[in-house]
């Protein structure tokens, strides 16, 4: 009986993931000013930190093996990432200013599949990016030190980051509820972000810059992110760790958020 | 200037400026987002002086001259977004009604975009100089550094008043801001033209007015007077300006003919 229950819940939370992500999607997909900027940002980031800053390379100390495209790759793939969550994020406000996300908690057998739906289209909406992203890094010439697992390993990274942004966003929007609070989304995750070693590796980095980085859990994801693609691996665990901790603890947020939502609809 | 036409200009500059100074959400970004990747970048790209041909060892000095530029981006958003609902709420229509003359609706609609301008301007060179940026022209070097940069954010604001007029619509201005900030990211922003390694990065950002508008905020900054790179900064200033205007005047007619 009780297995019953369960096997109806897990059945119910995947057809609302899977609804709530096809929706996300569709509009994502068939709408040029979703995608266009998802893709074009990150590109543009891309071309400008590896295109206008190849000099860097030079600076004495900088001895990153796989040179500076593959150095500001890592830091792109993450900023993508994160701001892919970040815009799913935007996307969930939305639903909640139209009253469509009122609609889907009336609806909803299980209301956690709604979050799991959106974190679902966020990550579909990610490798999209990703893809051409990583096309366009590999006909720049990007050099590529690691294997085929330490780069399944970066890319898991990216996974996670992408799924701690869209929670930490789906919270703050579903708290919100008005796209008005798409700065709150979206400025705590771009000043975490350029408070990380974002030009230089983090022994180049002196003064308050480094003070703030060394403490900063973004550091430990592209150390490890440029570990993986450079074919030696650093601070693998901590990275890992951080990267895994960050989405159960923004899950937390999400669901209360979801709950506040739940009283005032 | 006739009395009417200054009468006019007056009153639409008055409720440009108190409209752009009642916005915190307009004034509020436009200073801290630039002043925070100033911080960012000054931090992270130190290093950069050590490279041979580095034109100062201070990053923070070559770095300065970019949020100016990054304002007047802004100003493409605040001054387009607040024409844009002007035309979304009929605002302009029922100006349209009266005997208000196009040049001075353009003309007036800028002057929030001037006040902009010069607390922008005056807040990032303040900023710079306490943070321990270098302004090797002095006193006299500030104040260019201020008419510069209104001028870049009046010449880019009546862009935005173009955008505006051509579509209606806040969401499409909105929309052009990450293609203004393409001309930004591929300029000589983060190091000097002639230290761009990459060849095609290095051919595009020759050609960027951008590299030049901000080549004149260094000149003063760094070097101190240098005639060719202010005059050639003004001037590309001052065609942004005439080329803004001559559209957004086209754009204005037409868009009456169709009221």
């Amino acid at each position: 009986m009780s297995s019953g229950r369960e096997g109806r819940s897990t059945a119910g939370f995947r057809t609302v993931a899977l609804a709530v992500a096809w929706r996300s999607i569709h509009n994502f997909l068939n709408n040029p000013a979703f995608l266009v900027p998802a893709i074009v940002f990150p590109l543009f980031f891309f071309v400008s930190f590896a295109g206008g800053l190849s000099a860097i390379a030079n600076v004495p100390g900088f001895d990153f093996p796989s040179g500076y495209t593959a150095f500001q790759f890592v830091f792109v793939l993450l900023q993508s990432a994160a701001f892919g969550g970040v815009f799913t994020g935007f996307a969930v406000a939305r639903d909640f200013e139209i009253g469509f996300a009122n609609r889907y908690l009336l609806a909803a057998s299980n209301r956690n599949g709604i979050i799991a739906g959106y974190a679902l289209a966020a990550l579909v909406r990610a490798f999209i990016t990703w893809t051409v992203l990583t096309t366009i890094a590999l006909i720049a010439g990007m050099n590529v030190g690691g294997s085929a697992g330490q780069i399944v390993a970066l890319f898991s990274l990216a996974v996670l980051t992408n799924v701690t942004a869209t929670l930490w966003a789906a919270g703050v929007a579903t708290r919100v509820r008005s796209i008005q609070g798409g700065p709150l989304m979206q400025f705590p995750v771009f000043l975490i972000l350029f408070l990380a070693p974002v030009y230089v590796p983090l022994d180049l980095l002196s003064g308050w810059i480094h003070a703030v980085a060394s403490i900063n859990p973004v550091t430990a994801l592209l150390e490890a992110g440029r570990g993986f693609i450079s074919g030696e691996p650093v601070v693998v665990a901590l990275a890992f760790a951080i990267a895994i901790a960050l989405p159960l603890l923004f899950a937390l947020w999400a669901r209360s958020g979801l709950k506040r939502a739940e009283a005032a609809s | 200037m006739n009395g009417g036409l200054r009468v006019q200009v007056g009153q639409l500059a008055r409720r440009s400026i108190l409209r752009t100074l009642r916005q915190p959400a307009q004034i509020v970004p436009a200073l801290i987002f630039p002043l925070f990747l100033l911080a960012v970048n000054s931090g992270g790209l130190k290093d950069a002086t050590n490279l041979p041909g580095f034109p100062t060892d201070s990053y923070l000095t070559f770095a300065l001259a970019v949020p100016f530029m990054q304002g007047a981006l802004f100003s493409v958003m605040n001054a387009g977004t607040d024409l844009a609902r002007d035309i979304e709420t009929g605002f302009l229509n029922r100006l349209a009604l009266t005997p208000l003359r196009g040049a001075a609706l353009l003309s007036g609609l800028l002057a929030g975009a001037v006040v902009l301008g010069l607390v922008q301007a005056v807040t990032y060179l303040t900023v710079g100089l306490i943070a321990g940026a270098e302004l090797a022209a002095g006193v006299g070097g500030a104040l260019v550094i201020v008419a510069l940069s209104v001028l870049i954010t009046v010449g880019f604001g009546s862009i935005g008043l173009f955008a505006a007029l051509r579509t209606g619509s806040g969401e499409a201005v909105q929309s052009l801001f990450p293609v203004f900030f393409v001309f930004l990211f591929l300029s000589s922003m983060a190091l000097p033209l002639e230290l761009l390694q990459t060849d095609w990065f290095h051919a595009i950002a020759s050609v960027n007015p951008v590299s030049y508008l901000l080549q004149a905020f260094r000149s003063l900054l760094i070097e101190g007077w240098n005639a060719a790179d202010l005059a050639l900064g003004f001037g590309i200033a001052a065609v942004v300006l005439a080329v803004g205007m001559v559209a957004a005047s086209g754009a204005l007619k037409t868009r009456l003919v169709r009221t």
